[in-house]
């Protein structure tokens, strides 16, 4: 009921990739509503991080068509895209290894991207709390000198989702985002994605089914680049084509950490 | 009372550091005789070169070969402005032997020397953004936007010297006599000459120094870092690259203007492929992504170029292979590197106390 009051944020309509006459994904339906958590899971080759290409403008479909808001994305250039307000976040962390963490999130802060802009631009004082709040929230206060490259792989996960926090995106697009993490650390990234998705709307590709099962409200099911199921994990996991593609024989088992 | 002074803010040192430099500088003719302020005149302007190479090189990682061309274009505009002021009105002397009767219509706004100055800067750093809109807007990069500049100077090399009559050709331009009504070539105004190269450095650096220290220039570093990534937090790499290009190449058309006032001449061999590539091994001997280890690299570099020739006319080249060869293989960062790694060092030493009690994220 609650689902019919929110509106559409994202909205990919019958969209297909044609890799060399490989079809990566084929005629993808997606709905993203604002304030939604949603997983999108299948495996390996099913075309998700595909799709996230697609959404965020790095790989431009074939045919078909994205809308985000009230503007069709579907051509758009990346860093349009982003500055529409899409974040990214890559399944390796990618993030500014030369630059200090401080300025890593001060260059992905909202704010005008232009040459001349940057030129002018002068950390004003609650600019440099947003940063310091944004450390604080990813547990980096004490190292916000330091190299970004420096940095452990878990600490530079967070920095990049640190990053994508900092732009205030409307849809953000994470794909993998606890791929070596401690259970510990898995566990608080959960709850981080829980709380972003109160005021904005969350992909999240993943392959731990015990992360999706945990913190999913709805999973949508990709099989050989087509939509196989979508709803609730419940649901999901009752269907039997779900079943046979993905979770395979070891239904029963997967209660242990898949990361297949 | 040294230990007191070492405790001084890193800021504070630098700045005093540079306040010397600059004295010493503008001090030289004090102590240098005019041949070598001459020298050192001609290396400053380079040291200009090596700057914004540094800026397009070392912050934004894209290597440019062609830089050759856009200090030529800036010598060959005070050139122009040189040669019509010893003509006198009449034409220059290598267009009468090459049979042209009137002066071409591009020599004319040469007679101005504000058109000339503007020139000198302007039509590098739109052959740059022009160049740069091409290649950067169609993510043209590393090996072959390099191999592009090295066209770029084949082709412009070339023009120049087939272009006898407009551009004296192989021989280029020479025979000035005044500027503003001074002989250009007495000591006093050799002088001035030096100190106003010594002052558009000292602009360069701080104008290099501001757009380094900004947030442009940290998206510049980050290009460096990760292009794509850039392009997913809502930056266009592409329009920084052309800007970073073209500022790049004003600051050598200038030094290329600097130049032709302190040697008298400019020919298309000063701006070919071996010069553009002297111009990159400045800056990767002083340091890529430091300025200051750019500018030194140029300055230090010729004047040992010109030690050594001096001193071991056979020999000199095997010792600027030597120096080439230990700084890359023992300094790949170039000299001002080890500075940098040094304070990278230290921050993580100072930043490992306390950090264990903050490893986990609070979420």
């Amino acid at each position: 009921m609650k689902e019919q009051t929110r509106s559409v944020i994202l909205q990919c309509d019958d969209i297909t990739v044609d890799f060399d006459g490989f079809k990566a994904v084929q005629g993808m339906n997606l709905r993203l509503l604002e304030g939604e958590l949603r997983f999108l899971i299948g495996p390996n080759g099913a075309g998700k991080t595909t799709m996230l290409d697609m959404i965020c403008g790095k790989t431009k479909p074939t045919s078909g068509r994205i809308v985000f808001g009230s503007a069709e994305i579907t051509r758009m250039k990346e860093h349009q895209i982003a500055e529409l307000g899409i974040g990214r976040k890559f399944q390796t962390p990618s993030i500014f290894r030369t630059l200090s963490v401080f300025d890593n999130l001060e260059i992905a802060m909202k704010q005008p991207r232009g040459v001349f802009a940057t030129m002018r631009a002068k950390l004003r004082g609650e600019d440099r709390d947003r940063v310091h709040a944004q450390l604080a929230m990813i547990g980096l206060e004490t190292k916000a000198s330091w190299r970004a490259g420096d940095l452990s792989h878990g600490e530079k996960q967070w920095l990049e989702i640190g990053m994508m926090l900092m732009q205030e995106p409307q849809v953000l697009l994470l794909d993998e985002p606890v791929a070596g993490m401690t259970d510990n650390e898995t566990e608080k990234t959960g709850e981080l994605l829980r709380e972003i998705s109160r005021t904005q709307s969350v992909i999240v590709v993943e392959h731990d089914m015990e992360f999706v099962r945990n913190f999913a409200s709805k999973v949508t099911v990709m099989h050989e680049g087509k939509l196989l199921k979508e709803g609730s994990m419940e649901e999901v996991q009752r269907d039997d084509r779900v079943a046979e593609v993905y979770l395979g024989k070891r239904r029963d088992a997967d209660a242990s950490r898949s990361t297949a | 009372m040294l230990h007191k002074l070492l405790r001084l803010p890193q800021g504070k040192w630098m700045l005093a550091l540079y306040a010397v430099a600059a004295i010493a500088l503008f001090c030289a003719p004090l102590y240098l005789s005019d041949f070598r302020l001459n020298l050192l005149a001609k290396f400053l302007a380079y040291a200009i070169v090596a700057l914004g190479l540094d800026l397009i090189w070392g912050y934004t990682g894209i290597l440019s070969l062609g830089h050759g061309v856009f200090f030529g274009l800036g010598g060959y505009a005070m050139a122009m402005y040189l040669k019509l002021t010893a003509s006198g009105g009449r034409l220059p002397d290598f267009m009468e032997w090459s049979g042209l009767t009137a002066l071409p219509w591009f020599w004319k706004p040469f007679n101005s020397f504000a058109f000339t100055v503007l020139a000198g800067i302007l039509v590098p750093a739109l052959l740059a953004l022009i160049l740069g809109y091409f290649t950067f807007r169609n993510r043209i990069k590393g090996v072959y936007f390099t191999i592009l500049t090295q066209a770029l100077v084949i082709i412009t090399t070339t023009l120049f010297i087939g272009q006898q009559a407009y551009t004296g050709g192989t021989n280029g331009v020479t025979g000035y006599t005044k500027l503003f009504g001074y002989s250009i070539a007495s000591p006093g105004t050799k002088t001035v000459l030096y100190l106003v190269t010594v002052a558009f450095l000292i602009a360069a650096f701080v104008l290099c120094r501001v757009l380094v220290k900004s947030r442009f220039g940290k998206v510049l570093r980050a290009i460096n870092d990760g292009e794509n990534r850039v392009r997913f937090i809502g930056y266009n790499p592409a329009t920084y690259q052309m800007i970073a290009f073209s500022v790049s190449a004003g600051l050598a058309g200038l030094a290329g203007m600097l130049f032709v006032l302190h040697v008298g001449i400019i020919s298309p061999s000063m701006m070919g492929i071996v010069p553009s590539i002297e111009m990159v091994l400045w800056v990767a001997i002083g340091g890529r992504g430091t300025l200051v280890g750019a500018a030194l690299g140029a300055i230090l570099l010729n004047s040992a170029k010109s030690v050594f020739s001096e001193t071991y006319p056979d020999a000199w080249l095997f010792f600027m292979g030597a120096l080439f060869v230990i700084v890359v293989v023992f300094l790949p960062k170039g000299a001002a590197g080890l500075f940098t790694q040094l304070k990278w060092f230290k921050r993580k030493e100072a930043g490992h106390e306390g950090a264990d009690s903050v490893r986990y994220p609070a979420v």
